[in-house]
């Protein structure tokens, strides 16, 4: 295969939702070739080299799948920046943030949701990358739900059930 | 999309007196056109049931009107009203309200049959209706001796079944996976696309993504919408461009 055409497949299997350029795709080759993950089988005339996998490739492409994906570094995650400092922000309406990331996020659900019915027996690589699209919007209105519960609870702190006995009572007496 | 099916104007319902008052809905407008299927979102005891039994005729409003197919239900008679919710109108409750008494199949054919539709074609709908939500082998079951998955299946054919103008389901898929679940949004939306309009209400917003207008309550008002599909397909061009 060649870099034109590996582009071509990773792009058929996810949609395109995430661009590869081609230079990328040269440049990753190279470095396969450097460290005895593919080799170079051909030249063709135009100049397009066409690679092979070798063994130790497959071992290595093995291995990557057994492998879980890394969690251990969290991705910077814009929403979740942007409601903590909104908490403690003067002048910010928090539930108002809320809600109109609620209604975003939706609506990219929707636009997602439609993706799919649109290519009702499309392939199967591609329902799962649309799938793993609309779960995580998904997640992310639960999670804004929860903050919507948490904050009314926060700032209604009389409120909140049984649990902190002790802190009430403390208060109770700082106030006589 | 033009036809407005279920017209609600201006809706308030208030429950008991005093003290006690609740308002479950203020002042509430919502269109809902053939074609249509508009999702109802909101925290527990935001209003969602209240719409729900208000479009489907079950409550009356404390003020303003609802209208379906043009008629304003609360100028009907008890009798009239039962008809048109008969006829017109497909309800999913939040609690299923299957008859215990009456098979999954005798439960999905019974509104056809108060209808006066001769028992052998709603025999054979209901047969139909049920394979469409994939549990046509337990036609001759009682509600008791199945699944809560199943159950839930059961009223969604009853209320899919005959050519109802108007679909009203409450949680219908609180006790499906994920793939039912989502069998059984394909199917709501493949009704509402051949000309029927839908309400769903529904705490999973992976469901609401298949409606055409998601509406958002918070004690008893909305709070907000999605804009309208046109807009919403036009972030996708935005979003494979970049
Ligand atoms: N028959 C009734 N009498 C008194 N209050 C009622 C009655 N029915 C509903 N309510 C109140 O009206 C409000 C709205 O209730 P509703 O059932 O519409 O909420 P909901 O959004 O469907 O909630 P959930 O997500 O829990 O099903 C609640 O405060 C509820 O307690
Ligand atoms: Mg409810």
């Amino acid at each position: 295969m060649y870099g034109y055409q590996l582009r071509l497949e990773f792009e058929a299997s996810t949609g395109s939702t995430w661009p590869l350029n081609v230079g990328q795709v040269y440049t990753t080759l190279g470095r396969l070739e450097r460290d005895g993950l593919v080799r170079a089988v051909d030249t063709a005339e135009e100049g397009q080299r066409t690679y092979a996998i070798t063994d130790a490739g497959r071992a290595e492409v093995r291995a990557w799948f057994a492998t879980p994906v890394s969690r251990e570094s969290p991705p910077r995650d814009e929403l979740a920046i942007k409601l903590a400092l909104a908490v403690n922000a003067p002048g910010v309406d928090v539930p108002a943030v809320i809600q109109a990331q609620r209604t975003a996020t939706v609506e990219a659900l929707q636009a997602y949701t439609r993706l799919k019915s649109a290519s009702a027996d499309g392939d199967l690589s591609w329902l799962l990358v649309v799938d793993s699209l609309i779960f995580a919007a998904e997640a992310e209105v639960r999670w804004l739900d929860h903050c919507e519960t948490r904050l009314v609870r926060h700032r209604r702190p009389d409120r909140r059930p049984i649990t902190g006995t002790a802190d009430v009572t403390g208060r109770q007496e700082a106030r006589r | 999309m033009s036809d407005p099916v279920l017209v609600l104007r201006n809706v308030t319902r208030v429950h008991g007196v005093g003290e006690t008052r609740v308002h479950a809905l203020r002042g509430v407008s919502l269109t809902v056109s053939a074609g249509e299927l508009v999702a109802v979102m909101g925290p527990s005891g935001s209003g969602k049931t209240t719409l729900l039994t208000l479009a489907g005729g079950l409550d009356a409003p404390t003020e303003g009107e609802v209208m379906v197919e043009g008629t304003v239900l609360g100028d009907l008679s008890r009798k009239a009203l039962a008809g048109l919710r008969r006829r017109s109108l497909g309800y999913v409750f939040q609690d299923l309200n299957l008859i215990p008494a009456l098979t999954a199949a005798e439960n999905v054919m019974l509104p056809r049959e108060l209808d006066g539709v001769p028992a052998r074609t709603a025999r054979d709908e209901a047969a139909a209706a049920l394979e469409q939500v994939g549990i046509a082998v337990l036609a001759d079951r009682f509600p008791d001796d199945m699944s809560g998955g199943q159950q839930q299946r059961v009223a969604i054919a009853r209320a899919l079944i005959g050519d109802r103008r108007l679909v009203l389901a409450d949680e219908p898929t609180g006790a499906l996976d994920s793939e039912t679940g989502e069998a059984v949004l394909r199917l709501l939306r493949a009704r509402c696309d051949a000309g029927a309009a839908g309400i769903l209400v529904t705490h999973e917003a992976r469901h609401a993504g298949w409606a055409d207008r998601v509406v958002f309550l918070r004690d008893g008002v909305v709070a907000d919408q999605t804009r309208p599909p046109d807009v919403v397909e036009s972030l996708l061009a935005d979003n494979t461009s970049t």
